[in-house]
């Protein structure tokens, strides 16, 4: 007894680690954390090079000086100041700057409100009332085809049927409900909600479905059978059990909402300016440092309402 | 349960059906419209029905040469596909076991989905200007620039595709059984051909998912392209562009021929992932039966 123990006892540990330690051959040859790094290097240098340097450098043009003609890699403010340019001496009235800032922060709580409320139900209806799992997968790929195909054309999808003379106009005509094309439909703010609504309730859909799945059918059951009414199952197993999907689709759709700039010019005519466009705006008149200011502005608002959002949840955790 | 559906069962498949409309509608009406007559315009009624705007995009008539962008669009696409799917699968890898740096690459990943397009755009263009103007001070005076297709627009395009595809891996994975890729390398495989005859054929179909994604997200990317591209435009930017002019159904024809060429590839995509799980269903199914 004594001798087979103590030659099991050395060679227990190596059964235990798994085969990468059993074949010493192997091991002297490629240690597994050389493997991990030659699997995961690639990836790890393009985000290296394509975002994270990136980043560092919209950070630090964002503090350089600027000319009409080129950048002057020397510290300044001028980028932030130039950004809020009388913006002092206009208060009480706010100025443009900040109220492109604020008209983008509401844009952002209106779409993720509309969001929330269309993904939770659509989501609600695929997890809970199709219970054939091919349905399931053919519902949700419905609803997923939409988003494999370009924005811009989504976009301008709605021009034939809000326009001055588009279906829902000519059709209220018809009917007699009104004697003149209505025209806020198309280039308004109403546009760009629905645009942005129409882009990305997808965000939302995906991962509230996804955490809704997982939900163990037999809680609902539990909380019927002790007497809960619909509402208060809604509200007391799914949602919280829910909450995870919930999060991250409303920081998906936030922070797009938040960069976004192309649906807001398109649908808004041009004539609505949004936070990313005074980024566009300032790199088309080559002023990098005040395009790198607003982008570190932007970056900090998405940052906070992100740090609010994982409060509630530990992403991570959910993936 | 209650017997039948209840009532909460009609309200939300209608509230489904409506959002299903809300989504098929608009582009159903554009696709419809790229088929006006000569005469037609932007609104319905429809003039007359032919192929004339479908056909004059083909001319390359108008002002910008949607031909060259085409083709660069797709080769973007194609080369984005392969670069996604091969880091994607190499690091989804990696994760399966502990590694240092694994959290910074997470981080970075899920970092670079939700910072806004417009600033990692924004910086790849600033990055390549700053080592444009080193090059040209230290080395050559008359290079021109860095910035192009395939050096900072395929950057700006990984970034985007890349969390996708390492997602995508993560997902894979959650429901992979270790047990078989241990069990061929008891039978004697090395690492590469445990990899190459077990586990690749087991998540090719969501390997090929991963390569639909990469292709479909760069062929229709557009705010990261916006600053990032250089001096060429994709057709994404293209159409963009004839937004603030459009007069003319031909931009509807150009939406049209664009979604023909997602809707190629995602139905290429779907087919094929049908087709390999059939195979693994009727090849791999008996695996280990009868064994205990």
């Amino acid at each position: 007894m004594d001798t087979s123990e103590d030659v099991l006892q050395p060679l227990s540990p190596d059964l235990v680690r798994g085969s990468e330690t059993a074949r010493p051959a192997k091991a002297a040859r490629l240690s597994p954390s050389f493997i991990s790094w030659l699997q995961a290097g690639p990836m790890m240098l393009v985000f290296l090079a394509f975002f994270l340097i990136p980043l560092v450098f919209v950070v630090i043009v964002s503090f350089w000086d600027y000319n009409e003609y080129q950048l002057l890699p020397a510290f300044s403010g001028r980028g932030y100041t130039d950004t809020f340019e009388g913006c002092l001496a206009q208060l009480p009235d706010l100025c443009t700057i900040v109220r492109t800032y604020l008209k983008t922060l509401k844009f952002c709580f209106l779409v993720w409100a509309i969001t929330l409320f269309i993904g939770f139900w659509v989501a609600y209806f695929l997890a809970f009332h199709i219970k054939s799992k091919t349905w399931q997968m053919g519902l949700s790929l419905l609803c997923t085809i939409p988003f494999w195909t370009s924005n811009v054309i989504r976009m301008i999808a709605w021009i034939p049927l809000l326009g001055r003379n588009g279906l829902v106009n000519s059709g209220l005509m018809k009917t007699g409900l009104i004697y003149q094309p209505v025209e806020w439909l198309l280039f308004s703010e109403f546009s760009v909600v629905l645009a942005l609504v129409h882009l990305f309730t997808f965000f939302m859909v995906v991962p509230i479905f996804n955490s809704m799945v997982r939900i163990d059918k037999s809680l609902i059951e539990a909380a019927y059978d002790a007497g809960a009414t619909g509402l208060q199952t809604l509200v007391n197993v799914i949602i919280p059990l829910a909450k995870p999907g919930i999060v991250i689709g409303s920081i998906f759709v936030i922070t797009i909402v938040m960069g976004d700039f192309i649906t807001i010019g398109v649908m808004g005519g041009q004539q609505i300016a949004a936070a990313g466009k005074i980024i566009e705006t300032r790199v088309n008149a080559l002023q990098f440092p005040a395009a790198a200011a607003n982008a570190v502005i932007l970056l900090v608002i998405t940052f906070l309402i992100i740090t609010m959002m994982s409060r509630i949840v530990d992403i991570k955790k959910e993936l | 349960m209650k017997e039948g559906r209840p009532r909460s069962f009609y309200v939300l498949a209608i509230f489904f059906t409506a959002y299903v409309l809300f989504l098929y509608g608009p582009m159903i009406a554009i696709y419809v419209l790229s088929f006006q007559g000569p005469q037609g315009g932007l609104t319905f009624p429809m003039n007359g029905v032919s192929t004339f705007w479908i056909a004059k995009l083909f001319q390359g008539t108008g002002i910008v040469d949607l031909g060259a962008s085409f083709r660069r669009s797709l080769l973007l696409g194609l080369v984005v596909m392969v670069v996604t799917v091969v880091l994607s699968v190499a690091a989804g890898m990696a994760f399966r076991r502990k590694f240092k740096a694994q959290s910074i690459l997470f981080y970075s990943a899920i970092a670079s989905l939700i910072v806004p397009s417009i600033i990692t755009s924004l910086g790849i263009s600033l990055e390549f200007r700053i080592v444009d103007d080193l090059i040209k001070a230290h080395w050559n005076e008359n290079f021109e620039t860095s910035m192009g297709l395939l050096t900072s627009g395929l950057g700006a395009h990984l970034t985007w595709t890349l969390p996708f595809g390492l997602l995508i891996m993560f997902a894979i994975f959650n429901r992979f059984d270790p047990r078989l890729e241990e069990a061929a390398r008891d039978l004697g495989a090395t690492p590469w051909q445990a990899f190459r005859h077990v586990v690749l054929p087991i998540i090719l179909p969501s390997v090929i998912g991963i390569g639909l994604f990469g292709f479909t997200l760069s062929w229709d990317e557009l705010a990261r392209s916006s600053q990032a591209i250089g001096a060429v435009n994709t057709l994404p930017l293209d159409l963009q562009g004839l937004t603030t002019t459009v007069t003319n159904p031909d931009i509807y024809a150009l939406g049209t021929v664009i979604s023909a060429v997602s809707f190629t590839v995602i139905t290429l995509a779907l087919g094929t992932i049908h087709v390999l799980n059939k195979r693994q269903a009727a090849k791999g199914s008996d695996a280990g039966q009868g064994l205990v």
